[in-house]
């Protein structure tokens, strides 16, 4: 139940963050000036940080997507599920460890 | 206005039922391209590159669109993550819209919204020229600019 609300909720994120993505690439297309003062705000503190729980969330989102398949065409899915989410945090953890160091060592490493 | 829960048992048009069984068939399809293709993306972009997200300028951009695999990666996930996205979000408007007329105006506007995003990045991809940048020289010796 819970898995499923932060489903949607990711899904929601990533969608309103995907609108903002295509608007700012399209930025390529009008300058150099106007595509790099725009990009430049993805590098400040701030949004350096809130890429982290992007990131998070496309993660979370990608697995539990499998977890989803998984209960829909495996034949036993449905009685794995609560196992299956477990496995999906532990892939979460693993990956996220790896991605958080190196996200901050890139915004605010010299 | 008391709310309506439609039967579960209701009679659905054949129409209505093969749209519903092929948008619920994409999102498994797109979901697992997504995942491959958004992971790559993440590391070739702000993972794996010394500087990460620093790195991303219009020179950055310029390199990667000058071989055709990127630009067919990019406009991939364009238009898979666009429509995964809004059918995504019609769910949501579908299961929480109380008002007939809400529901269909937040509908329309998705798709219209994801249309008009689809064209725009599959021009801006297509149609991308790194010679409006006067010091394109330094990061693409190679390059050809009319004019």
């Amino acid at each position: 139940m819970w898995t499923w609300v932060l489903h949607r909720i990711t899904g929601v994120g990533i969608y309103f963050f995907l609108l903002v993505h295509i608007l700012d690439t399209a930025l390529v297309r009008v300058s150099p000036e106007a595509y790099n003062s725009v990009v430049a705000s993805y590098k400040t503190d701030i949004i350096g940080v809130a890429e982290i729980g992007l990131v998070g969330a496309i993660l979370f989102h990608g697995f539990n997507g499998i977890r989803i398949m998984l209960i829909d065409f495996w034949r036993k899915g449905a009685k794995y599920q609560n196992q299956m989410f477990w496995v999906v945090l532990v892939i979460w953890v693993i990956l996220m460890a790896g991605f958080i160091p190196r996200q901050l060592m890139h915004i605010f490493g010299a | 206005m008391a709310i309506v829960i439609e039967q579960p048992d209701a009679p659905r048009s054949r129409k209505g039922a093969q749209w519903e069984k092929r948008a619920w068939i994409f999102m498994r399809i797109s979901g697992v391209i997504l995942i491959f293709l958004i992971i790559g993306h993440l590391m070739v972009n702000i993972v794996l590159p010394e500087r990460g997200v620093k790195a991303i300028d219009f020179a950055f951009v310029a390199g990667k669109w000058a071989s055709p695999f990127w630009q067919v990666y990019d406009g991939l996930i364009l238009w898979l993550a666009l429509i995964h996205g809004t059918n995504g979000m019609r769910t949501l408007v579908n299961d929480y819209s109380e008002r007939e007329w809400l529901r269909k105006a937040l509908n329309v506007t998705l798709w219209v919204t994801a249309a008009a995003l689809i064209l725009l990045g599959t021009l801006v991809i297509t149609t991308f020229d790194p010679c409006i940048d006067p010091n394109v020289h330094n990061y693409l010796p190679d390059l050809v600019c009319k004019g």
